[in-house]
C-alpha cells in the first residue's frame, strides 16, 4: 500500500473525528433547546416553583450550558454515558440490551438485503434495457415510493390478521429457537429490506452501467471478452467505490431510521428508546442515543470511503 | 360479534348489558331495542347474547396478554410515582388499596375491613387479618403507616403529595388498626384511599423493582418501557384469587398496530382505541368493545383575568356558541356523554342531574358578543393534539362563529410542551382533565381560588367556603345539596366550557370475559387482570 493511500485514509479518519465533535456540539445544544425540562416533567404539573428550583440545582440543570457540555463531553470521552434523569439508571445499562436488539435487526436485514440488492442491481445492469431490467426498475421505483409504515402495516394485515402465519408483534427478547427467530424477525426484516434494498439496487445498477460506458470496458469488448467477464473482471472492480457507498448509506439508515418499524412491530430497539427519552426530557439518554446513531452513520460512511480508496485501481 | 343486525354496534351491546345490570326487565329491554330500530327477532338474539355473557361462569387458567398505549423508561412499580395507565395496571395487579371504587362509583373495602370516623378528622382503619405479602410477611398496620406517610416525604416525589398533605399523622394502634389524623375534616377520605397511588406497600420498602405487594399477582419480570410478566398469587386473600394463571402487559403506542395485534390473536386486550379503529374491530367476528365514560373531558378555557375573557359577555357568548350535541355526534362519533360545563361526571353519586347543558344558540351568542363589543375582532383560540379532539372542537367553534360574524383564529400548536407552554397560560385555550374520584378533589384542584390548575382563574370566596364546609360533612344528603349548588356556580360563572365527557373504548377478544366498565377509567379502572378470565 502506498504512502499516498495511507495519507488519504488518515485524512478520512481525521475528518470523521472532527465531524463527530461538531455533531456532539449540535446534539447537545439542540436537545438543550427542547421546551420544558426534566425537573418540571418529573414533578408533574402541580409542583411548586421552589420544588422545581430545588430539583434543578440538585440535578445541575442550572449550571451554564458550556459547563454542562464540557462535563458531558468529558464523560463521553471516558466512556461514561451518564445517568438517566428519569430513573437514575446508568444510560449505558438502558441502552445496552436495546442496542443489541437494533444491531441484530440491522444485521439480519443487511444479510438479506445486501446480496439481494447486489444480485438484482448487477444483473439488471448486465441485461440493460431488457424486460428483466425494466421490471426490476419498475418494481424498485414502486417500492421506494411506498412509505415503510404502509409496507409494514400491509404486511401485518396480510400475514398476521388474515392469514395468521406470523405474529403481529416482534418480541426479540422471547426468542428461544430458530423457528421462533424466523417468525419474530420475518416481518420487520421484510419491511426494512423493502426500503433499503430498493435504494441499493438502483445505485448499484447505475454504478455498473456507468463503468460499462468507459473506454477500458469498450477495449475489453473489442478484445472479445465475454459479457460476464467484462462485467465481473473489468467493470465491477471500478464500480466497487460507488456501490459500497450506496450500501453504507442504505445501512446507516438501519441504525437510526428504524423507528417506524420498531413502533409498528413493538420491537424493543434503540430508536424507540430515544423517543421515550424525548417525551420525558431525559437529556442524557437522548444525547447518548443521538451520538450512537451519529457514530454508526459516520463509521459506515468512513468505512465505505476507505474501501473505495483501497478498491480504486488507479491508487494502487 | 357474529350477528349482523342492522346498525347495531358493540356500544349498543354495552348499553343493553348495563341496563340488565341495573335490573331492567326483558320487556323494558325489548322496548329499548324497538325504539332503537331493531326488529323483535334481532332484539331477542342480542338480548340472549347479552344475558348469556353475564351468566357465564369464570374459568381458571390461561396466559393473558394485554397492551396499553404508552410506556417509557420512566415506567415504575412504585405506586406513589405511577403516572401512566400502564403503571396503574401493574400496580393494581401487584398491590391492593385499603378501599376501592366499584363499578357504580360506591366505595368498598379491600385491605381494610372498616374505615370509620365520628368527626371526619380522626379516622380509624381496621385491617383484614391474615393478609400476606408475596414474600410471606403478614400485613400489619405498620405497613399502612409507612405507605401513607411516604407521600408526605418530598424526596419520594409522590404524584399525590398535594392530596396527602392534609394527613397530619398516621399511627399504628395495634397490629391491625391504624389511625389517620387529618388537618381538617374530610369525609371523602375512604374514597381518596381508593386512588391508585395509595396502594399499600411493605414497611421500609425503598426498592420497588420487585413489586412485592399483597395483590392477586406476583411479579416475575419487569423491564421498564418493554413489558412485565406476573403470575397468579396462590396465597391471595380474596377467595379463589385471580382466574388467569399469568398476565403479560406491555404498550403498543401505535393505534393501528395495537388493533392489528388484537385481530391477529397476539393479544387479548387492546386498551383505549380510537373511534376510527372501532369499525375495523366490529367488522371482525370474535372481537368486542368495552366502553367506559369515566369523567375524562376536553374543555375550552377562557381566562377571566385577561382580555377577552374578562368581559363576562364573551364567556356567556362562548357557552352559547358551543354545539355540544354536534361535538358528541360528529367529533366524538357518539363516544361521549353530554356534559353541562362542570367537572363532576354523570357516573358520580354527586352529579347534579338537574343542571342541563346550555343549548346551542348562535343568536344569543351573537347578542352577547355584540354587547361585549367583540364582533369583527379576531380572537385567537389555542388548540393542540395534546388535548384530545380539541382541534376538531375548535374548528366547530370557528365555523359557528363565522356564521354570526365572529372571527376565531384557531392556532394549532404542537403536543410536545403544550402543557407547560400553553395550558393555563393562553387567554383562550383547550385543556384535558383526567377523572378524579371525588368532587372535592376536582373542585380543589380546578376551581377553588387557590387551585393549582385553576384554568379560568375563577375566584369566589363563597365557593371556597362551600368547599371547606362540604368536605367535613359526614351527612351525604347535605353534601350532595352543597355540591349541586357548586356545580351550578361553576357552570354559570367559571370561564370553562366542558362540552362532553369522553368515552374510553377498549377492544378485546371475545375469549376474554368478565371485563366491566368502571368509573376509575378504562380497562376496568385498570384493575381488570384480577377479575377477567379466558374462555376457550
Amino acid at each position: 500500500m502506498s504512502r499516498y493511500v495511507l495519507d488519504l485514509i488518515a485524512v478520512r479518519l481525521l475528518i470523521a473525528a472532527l465531524t463527530l465533535l461538531i455533531v456532539s456540539f449540535a446534539v447537545f445544544f439542540a436537545t438543550a433547546m427542547l421546551p420544558g425540562d426534566t425537573a418540571t416533567i418529573l414533578l408533574g404539573q402541580a409542583a411548586t416553583p421552589e420544588a422545581i428550583a430545588g430539583l434543578r440545582s440538585a440535578m445541575h440543570l442550572d449550571d451554564p450550558a458550556y459547563l454542562r457540555f464540557l462535563r458531558w463531553l468529558g464523560g463521553l470521552a471516558s466512556g461514561d454515558l451518564g445517568t438517566s434523569y428519569v430513573n437514575n439508571v446508568p444510560v449505558a445499562q438502558l441502552i445496552g440490551g436495546r442496542f443489541v436488539n437494533t444491531m441484530r435487526l440491522a444485521g439480519i436485514t443487511a444479510m438479506f438485503a445486501v446480496p439481494l440488492a447486489l444480485t438484482l442491481g448487477i444483473t439488471a445492469a448486465m441485461f440493460r434495457g431488457s424486460l428483466y431490467d425494466r421490471s426490476v426498475t419498475i418494481l424498485t421505483i414502486g417500492v421506494i415510493s411506498i412509505p415503510e409504515f404502509m409496507v409494514a402495516t400491509a404486511a401485518v394485515l396480510v400475514f398476521s390478521v388474515y392469514l395468521k402465519w406470523l405474529p403481529a408483534l416482534s418480541f426479540a427478547n422471547d426468542v428461544t429457537s430458530v423457528w421462533q427467530l424466523l417468525k419474530v424477525y420475518a416481518m420487520p426484516v421484510i419491511s426494512l429490506t423493502f426500503v433499503v434494498a430498493a435504494q441499493m439496487i438502483r445505485m448499484t445498477r447505475a454504478a455498473v452501467i456507468d463503468t460499462l460506458s468507459t473506454p477500458y470496458v469498450e477495449t475489453a469488448l473489442l478484445k472479445g471478452a465475454s459479457r460476464p467477464r467484462i462485467i465481473l473482471r473489468h467493470a465491477l472492480p471500478n464500480a466497487v467505490g460507488p456501490i459500497v457507498n450506496a450500501i453504507a448509506l442504505s445501512l446507516s439508515y438501519l441504525v437510526g431510521g428504524v423507528i417506524i418499524v420498531e413502533t409498528i412491530f413493538n420491537y424493543p430497539g434503540i430508536a424507540k428508546l430515544m423517543v421515550d427519552g424525548v417525551a420525558t426530557r431525559d437529556l442524557p439518554l437522548i444525547q447518548s442515543c443521538a451520538m450512537i446513531f451519529c457514530v454508526g452513520y459516520l463509521s459506515l460512511i468512513t468505512l465505505a470511503d476507505i474501501v473505495a480508496i483501497l478498491a480504486n485501481p488507479r491508487l494502487r | 360479534m357474529t350477528d349482523k343486525s342492522l346498525n347495531w354496534t358493540s356500544s349498543d351491546d354495552a348499553m343493553v348489558e348495563s341496563a340488565i345490570r341495573r335490573g331492567a326487565t326483558r320487556r323494558e329491554l325489548l322496548h329499548m331495542l324497538m325504539a332503537g330500530g331493531v326488529a323483535m327477532t334481532a332484539g331477542a338474539t342480542i338480548l340472549g347474547r347479552a344475558t348469556s355473557a353475564l351468566a357465564a361462569t369464570p374459568k381458571s387458567g390461561g396466559h393473558l396478554k394485554a397492551a396499553g398505549w404508552s410506556a417509557s423508561t420512566a415506567d415504575t412499580l412504585d405506586p406513589a410515582k405511577a403516572s401512566l395507565s400502564t403503571d396503574y395496571v401493574r400496580c393494581c395487579a401487584l398491590y391492593n388499596r385499603l378501599t376501592f371504587l366499584d363499578k357504580s362509583g360506591v366505595t368498598r373495602m379491600e385491605l381494610a375491613e372498616r374505615v370509620e370516623s365520628s368527626d371526619a378528622k380522626v379516622w380509624t382503619v381496621k385491617l383484614r387479618s391474615g393478609v400476606t405479602f408475596h414474600d410471606g410477611k403478614t400485613l400489619s398496620s405498620q405497613d399502612v403507616v409507612f405507605s401513607l406517610m411516604r407521600h408526605l416525604n418530598p424526596d419520594v416525589g409522590s404524584k399525590v403529595n398535594s392530596i396527602a398533605k392534609q394527613i397530619t399523622s398516621v399511627r399504628a394502634i395495634d397490629p391491625l388498626t391504624a389511625e389517620i389524623t387529618l388537618a381538617n375534616p374530610n369525609a371523602d377520605l375512604p374514597t381518596i384511599l381508593a386512588m391508585h397511588h395509595f396502594m399499600i406497600v411493605q414497611d421500609g420498602t425503598t426498592d420497588f423493582s420487585k413489586g412485592i405487594g399483597t395483590g392477586a399477582f406476583k411479579l416475575e419480570s419487569f423491564e421498564p418501557g418493554v413489558k412485565s410478566v406476573a403470575v397468579k398469587n396462590p396465597n391471595y386473600f380474596k377467595s379463589g384469587g385471580a382466574h388467569i394463571d399469568s398476565f403479560e402487559y406491555f404498550a403498543i403506542s401505535d393505534d393501528n398496530a395495537r388493533v392489528n395485534a388484537l385481530l391477529s390473536g397476539d393479544i387479548q386486550l387492546a386498551a383505549s382505541i380510537k373511534p376510527r379503529s372501532m369499525k375495523l374491530v366490529e367488522s371482525q367476528p370474535g372481537f368486542a368493545l368495552s366502553q367506559t365514560t369515566s369523567g375524562n373531558y376536553t374543555n375550552l378555557n377562557m381566562r377571566l383575568d385577561m382580555e377577552p375573557g374578562s368581559k363576562a359577555d364573551f364567556v356567556a357568548g362562548m357557552k352559547n356558541l358551543i354545539n355540544r350535541e354536534q361535538i358528541q355526534k360528529s367529533v366524538m362519533r357518539g363516544l361521549a356523554e353530554l356534559a353541562n360545563d362542570q367537572p363532576v361526571s354523570p357516573a358520580s353519586i354527586y352529579y347534579n342531574a338537574e343542571l342541563k347543558p346550555k343549548a346551542f344558540d348562535p343568536e344569543k351568542a351573537k347578542f352577547h358578543f355584540q354587547k361585549a363589543g367583540l364582533v369583527g375582532q379576531s380572537i385567537p383560540v389555542i388548540a393542540s393534539d395534546a388535548a384530545t379532539s380539541s382541534v376538531d372542537m375548535a374548528t366547530l367553534v370557528q365555523q359557528a362563529g363565522a356564521e354570526i360574524g365572529m372571527k376565531f383564529d384557531v392556532q394549532r400548536v404542537p403536543s410536545d410542551g403544550y402543557w407547560s407552554n400553553y395550558w393555563l397560560k393562553a387567554p383562550v385555550h383547550f385543556g384535558n382533565i383526567n377523572p378524579r374520584p371525588t368532587p372535592d378533589i376536582l373542585f380543589s384542584l380546578l376551581y377553588s381560588s387557590d387551585a393549582p390548575w385553576n384554568e379560568s382563574k375563577f375566584k369566589s370566596t363563597k365557593f371556597d367556603g362551600m368547599l371547606v364546609e362540604a368536605r367535613g360533612l359526614l351527612d351525604q344528603a347535605k353534601r350532595k345539596a352543597i355540591y349541586d349548588e357548586m356545580q351550578v356556580m361553576i357552570s354559570e360563572q367559571a370561564g370553562t366550557v366542558i362540552p362532553v365527557f369522553l368515552s374510553n373504548v377498549d377492544a378485546l377478544s371475545a375469549k376474554l370475559k368478565g371485563l366491566e366498565a368502571n368509573p376509575l377509567g378504562g380497562q376496568m379502572g385498570y384493575a381488570f387482570a384480577e377479575y377477567v378470565w379466558l374462555d376457550g
